[in-house]
């Protein structure tokens, strides 16, 4: 099935009715996914957009059998409602809200450790562009006419590049099995690591194309978890190359802080552990086709 | 959001965090009669700037007189600082912080910092003090004593006990580092600091624990419930290039080079500005317009990017999800017509109505260079400035 969403993932929407709630709920609807209704706390009882809206998302897991969850909550309550979610039993919640303070997203991921690990959330973001299987379901921002339905994986922390990798591939006729926004916020739901693991038990991925970029540490832990486990072709870029040390280029999380946060260092560490680099941001398409090329050659 | 010396000691003081008596500057005149008021006969002047390493840049002065305190305040008042980390530019000195010179005995350091990999509050400490502590990491690693706050139920005072005791202090001390450390705790806690350094945190002579230095910086995620930091604000310090962009709503970053940057969205505004660079070129600036690009928020961009003299071309690449590119198109038009762009413009548009944007910027008429990939826009923007800067040479 691709990875975390399908055509039938039963999917709500917090913060339903607000302005941005209501323009990608349209928008993901008419992609094909299986929206089941929403959560605006006070307007529990009436209907938006066809589908029935509900006060707690407790009620509308109770209601609806909705098992995924996508926030656009504003940043003040954003974490509560993550929270909400964990406790109401749903398994994926993709958090598109950009403006979450760090110390609510580090009581967002203790809080979710109370679970259980088979029955602990997912949370892809926040601060994300979210996730598509093309052909199947969008639960996110992206637009969804710039991907074709394929074989290659993608993960990466900006949306926008994102859009600019899946194009290119798509004027090559490479198409993606999921694409999977991880936010650029420092603390996310979702790790690299996380989502490569995903990739690698999916029957329907033939390779992975990770867009990382400076600060923090996860890309570099990705590419060594993809060293010892990873069998698929992992190719990957890292923006950033000529981002100033200590300057915040945007994202929350996107700072040189420490030793091997930088561009450079880390496409050392990337290629030191086997992973394909793609030089230049011009060159995501190029770089894909030669390597399942020569996959399919090697097969 | 990063705040200065003086306010952090305030804040730290408040919370019983203990510094020395000093108070703040904005004259000579004001200088020497802080010196009155705090009494005592050796004095450190220091210009409060949003920048560590001030001493070495001459940025702090031990006074013994008046007429040292006079002459010191002369010279740094009103004359940009320049030190390793706050780039050739500098900062301006508007504000000095007079305190009075404490006996030194030993030289400690204490940072808090959010850890990305534990995914929570870190506090480091090293009884090899003074130095930066990428130099503590270097020369003493082993003094370095780090532990991780449980968000779920916050600092414990074991935790901090753990800190004193490993920094080997002499059992008299270690009540007050104890509390010293779990203060900073709370004040880190409670204002949502991302990042606090006592460097250093001093043993006097006379066996005081006292906070000679210290730098703090703030979520700005986070700054909408914490309006007394917001309050700390300096646009002094900042790039005024920064404050522009930010007052309006943009995310800017400025830089050294000469080709000004209007993207959307983080990754794609860093890969653009790669790109440039790998085509031959230095980017002016990072600047994210961010989603809803309305023809009104183009225009802002546009003035914030040409706001900064050394733009010598514009590249704008928009790759449209949420954005739509006739939008775009329309702010594009609008800015040249209202802001006047006399500098070479390569403009990039995909995605979402891509088509009818450079509809839009064909049928107007103005001067744009239009290209189709990432690529062939990077290039295109530095052919373009080499041309401009020739012209201008001839």
């Amino acid at each position: 099935m691709a990875i975390l969403l399908n055509r039938s993932t039963r999917v709500i929407v917090q913060g339903f009715t607000g302005k941005i709630g209501r323009f990608h709920a349209e928008d993901m609807k008419r992609y094909g996914t299986k929206l089941v209704g929403g959560v605006t706390p006070g307007k529990g009882g009436q209907t938006h957009l066809g589908l029935p809206i509900f006060n707690t998302v407790k009620g509308a897991v109770r209601e609806t059998r909705a098992e995924a969850s996508i926030v656009f909550v504003p940043p003040p309550f954003a974490a509560d409602s993550i929270m909400e979610a964990a406790d109401a039993g749903i398994k994926l919640c993709v958090c598109i809200t950009d403006g979450i303070p760090s110390q609510d997203m580090m009581q967002v991921k203790r809080y979710m450790r109370r679970y259980r690990f088979e029955d602990r959330m997912r949370l892809v973001g926040p601060n994300c562009a979210g996730i598509i299987t093309p052909g199947q379901a969008l639960m996110g921002i992206m637009p969804g006419s710039i991907y074709l339905p394929g074989r290659v994986g993608i993960v990466g922390r900006s949306g926008t590049l994102g859009y600019e990798a899946a194009s290119q591939m798509k004027a090559l006729g490479i198409g993606v099995s999921t694409s999977v926004g991880i936010g650029g916020d420092p603390i996310n739901g979702s790790s690299f690591k996380d989502v490569l693991k995903l990739f690698e038990q999916d029957d329907e991925t033939d390779a992975v194309v990770m867009i990382g970029e400076i600060g923090g540490p996860q890309e570099a832990e990705a590419a060594i978890w993809a060293r010892d486990n990873m069998r698929k072709p992992l190719i990957a870029y890292i923006a950033g190359l000529s981002a100033p040390k200590g300057r915040r280029m945007g994202h929350a999380g996107a700072i040189i802080s420490a030793f091997g946060e930088s561009a450079q260092e880390k496409v050392e560490i990337l290629k030191e552990a086997g992973v394909i680099i793609v030089p230049t941001p011009s060159s995501f398409g190029d770089v894909v086709a030669e390597t399942l090329e020569r996959t399919k050659k090697a097969a | 959001m990063d705040i200065h010396e003086y306010q952090a000691k305030e804040l730290l003081a408040r919370h019983g965090v203990h510094v020395p008596r000093g108070g703040l500057a904005y004259s000579p005149e004001q200088a020497t009669y802080r010196a009155r008021e705090i009494g005592g006969g050796k004095w450190v002047l220091k210009a409060q700037v949003h920048s560590g390493a001030r001493g070495k840049a001459g940025g702090i002065k031990l006074c013994a007189n008046d007429e040292e305190i006079s002459s010191a305040a002369e010279a740094m008042l009103g004359r940009k600082l320049v030190t390793h980390q706050t780039g050739p530019r500098g900062k301006l000195i508007s504000r000095l912080y007079l305190e009075e010179a404490v006996d030194i005995a030993q030289e400690l350091y204490l940072g808090f910092v959010l850890d990305r990999k534990e995914e929570r509050v870190m506090i480091v400490a090293s009884a090899a003090g003074g130095m930066e502590i990428e130099e503590i990491a270097e020369s003493a690693p082993d003094s370095i004593i780090r532990a991780t706050v449980d968000p779920g139920v916050g600092m414990q005072r074991f935790q901090a006990r753990e800190i004193a005791f490993g920094l080997g202090l002499e059992d008299s001390l270690i009540g007050k580092a104890t509390e010293t450390i779990f203060s900073c705790y709370q004040v880190f806690r409670d204002y949502d600091a991302s990042m606090l350094e006592i460097n250093p945190l001093v043993v006097t002579r006379d066996g005081s624990l006292v906070a000679l230095d210290a730098k703090m910086s703030f979520d700005e995620n986070a700054l909408f419930r914490r309006p007394e930091i917001s309050e700390l604000r300096d646009k002094s310090q900042e790039d005024p290039r920064e404050t522009f962009a930010s007052d309006r709503g943009l995310s800017y970053v400025g830089l050294d080079g000469n080709i000004g940057c209007i993207i959307n969205g983080a990754g794609l505004a860093m890969a653009t500005m790669d790109m440039i660079k790998i085509a031959g070129g230095e980017p002016a600036n990072f600047l994210d317009i961010g989603g809803g690009a309305s023809p009104e928020r183009v225009a802002k961009s546009f003035r914030a990017v040409l706001g900064d003299k050394n733009v010598e071309t514009i590249l704008v690449n928009i790759f449209a999800g949420i954005n739509r590119c006739d939008w775009v198109a329309e702010g594009v038009i609008k800015a040249i017509r209202e802001v006047g762009v006399s500098v070479p413009l390569v403009v990039r548009l995909s995605g979402t109505r891509a088509e009818e944007g450079r509809k839009i910027l064909a049928d107007s008429g103005e001067a744009v260079i239009v290209a189709d990939t990432l690529a062939e826009a990077a290039e295109k923007a530095v052919a373009a400035w080499r041309a401009a800067t020739k012209k201008k040479a001839a």
